[in-house]
């Protein structure tokens, strides 16, 4: 790839679709422009059984096209029952998310008066503690990687094993995506483990930007870079528009 | 068969100050918006909402007739956040009981089945837990001994849905993509009220769509309201889409005082639904 260009969205919407490797045939769920990307990217490469949603009420073969095929219905009133099933993987984001991978989506400061009211927990309680979560942090700083979030809304590793690996035995959390890095919890306490930086950055800019101590292994290689097939794909087919540069810039 | 055909105003005449109301829909989409409206031009407060959130509880909050709200979000889907509510919020102004997605409908499903809890892996481990002590566990009576949430069944007093067609008698129909849940809050309530788009001929609706879409039955249905373009500004597929620009115009009268006087003053007191739709058309 030494004589292609590509952006920093490029970089991450590949980090995202490499989230679902080996998901198989399950309900992809991504959250964000560029997760969405990336999921339409891994079932257009190496996930081709992946099922992903319209983001209303359909599954389709891929909700970026301009009429996709519809192969099933999926509305909300079913959705839970499907989470509680088990056979997703959701790639969500995170106003915060401590080295644990405890997510707050619901409020800033005290829930009683918050001091910024967010979106509420949504599904992410439930979806943690059932399937496959990852999270997608397109501005990655102090400020989001917190060493407490203010409310638990997505269940991070300590929580999950104070319940008991039996209550706990569907819980996991795969990957970390942000712009600067991938992170993921293999350590032997599931605290979150710098795995990857992203071609320009430094390991000392990541931990500079994080507001918790990271687990930094001697060697941390670069996140893989696109294929040829991969970028030709991102920019022609998937985002001509270019919007993941509005969501990560440059 | 009794004809359960009345209007907006004489919906909200017998809600009481107190009351637990539960809305349909989910964000900004498929909301019974002039029944909202009708809410926000009475007298009635001290209101407890159970809602998936969008501007009924932004425009609710607004006008200072919640005390209390259940729910998992509040969104406006192409306006992430919900700025009236978070104004609300941000000043103290409510109680919040905020659930999982999930676990609020299985309150709805309990309450409908007359169970006093239905058991959930949902909202163990979470925060839910913390902002609301009056949530329980249960342990399972079998040999896996799994210890649950047990989600409390969600009484409404009222519940209020918007749908595509009804008939006079209650017989409801959705022709969207996604019922969302709303036969849910039917159940779960003591007393149904449905607006629509259409009132029709009890056979117009098996021919107008799919028997699928035959969802809300007179059995659960007390009230049908009339209200063409009931919904809006919410999305109301495939009969209309949401009206984005009249959402910001709605975000954006949250700037400040002023702006929200104007946009109440115009809009969310327009005396009836008739006369909203003479504003709008006026725009």
């Amino acid at each position: 790839m030494s004589n292609e260009t590509f952006s920093r969205a490029d970089i991450c919407v590949v980090a995202c679709a490499e989230a679902f490797r080996g998901d198989g045939e399950l309900l992809a769920s991504p959250m964000g422009t560029i997760p969405r990307l990336g999921a339409r990217l891994a079932k257009r490469t190496f996930e081709p059984d992946l099922v992903l949603s319209d983001g209303e009420a359909f599954l389709v073969d891929d909700p970026g096209a301009a009429e996709p095929v519809v192969e099933g219905w999926l509305p909300y009133r079913h959705i839970f029952g499907f989470v509680w099933h088990g056979r997703r993987h959701v790639l969500m984001g995170a106003t915060q998310i401590d080295r644990y991978g405890n997510q707050n989506i619901s409020a800033i400061g005290d829930f009683q008066q918050p001091k910024v009211q967010l979106l509420g927990v949504r599904g992410a309680p439930g979806n943690t503690i059932n399937h496959p979560t990852s999270y997608w942090v397109p501005r990655h700083g102090p400020r989001v990687m917190v060493e407490k979030v203010d409310v638990v809304c997505g269940v991070g590793y300590d929580r999950a094993a104070a319940l008991g690996p039996r209550a706990a035995r569907f819980h996991e959390i795969r990957v970390v995506v942000s712009d600067l890095a991938v992170m993921d919890f293999d350590t032997p306490d599931h605290r979150m483990r710098l795995r990857s930086v992203h071609p320009g950055v430094s390991v000392a800019d990541v931990v500079a930007k994080t507001g918790f101590e990271l687990v930094v292994p001697d060697e941390v290689p670069e996140t893989r870079l696109p294929t040829a097939g991969e970028l030709r794909l991102i920019r022609e087919v998937l985002d001509p528009d270019g919007t993941r540069l509005q969501e990560v810039p440059g | 068969m009794s004809d359960k055909r009345t209007t907006e105003d004489e919906v909200v005449a017998d809600l009481r100050d107190g009351m637990t109301v539960g809305v349909g829909g989910w964000g900004s989409r498929r909301k019974p918006m002039s029944l909202v409206r009708a809410i926000a031009r009475s007298p009635v407060r001290d209101l407890t909402l159970v809602s998936y959130g969008g501007p009924d509880v932004g425009i609710l909050c607004a006008m200072g007739k919640v005390s209390k709200l259940v729910t998992g979000f509040v969104s406006l889907d192409s306006i992430p956040l919900e700025p009236h509510y978070r104004k609300a919020r941000e000043a103290g102004l409510l109680e919040v009981v905020e659930l999982d997605e999930g676990m609020l409908q299985w309150g709805l499903q309990a309450q409908a089945m007359r169970l006093p809890f239905l058991p959930t892996r949902a909202g163990l481990g979470s925060d839910v837990m913390r902002i609301n002590p009056h949530l329980k566990t249960v342990r399972s009576p079998y040999d896996d001994a799994d210890e649950l949430v047990a989600m409390p069944a969600l009484h409404l007093d009222v519940a209020l849905v918007h749908a595509h067609r009804a008939d006079a008698q209650g017989n409801a129909q959705i022709l969207g993509p996604d019922p969302y849940f709303d036969d849910l809050f039917c159940m779960a309530a003591d007393r149904c009220v449905v607006s629509v788009e259409r009132v029709v001929p009890t056979a117009e609706l098996a021919s107008g769509g799919p028997v699928q879409s035959l969802v809300l039955h007179r059995l659960m249905v007390d009230a049908v309201v009339e209200a063409p373009g009931g919904a809006h500004f919410t999305s109301c597929e495939p009969d209309y889409g949401r009206d984005e620009a009249f959402q910001r115009e709605y975000a954006a009268s949250a700037r400040d005082d002023e702006a929200w006087a104007a946009f109440r003053d115009r809009y969310v007191l327009a005396p009836s639904h008739g006369a909203y739709r003479r504003a709008l058309a006026g725009r």
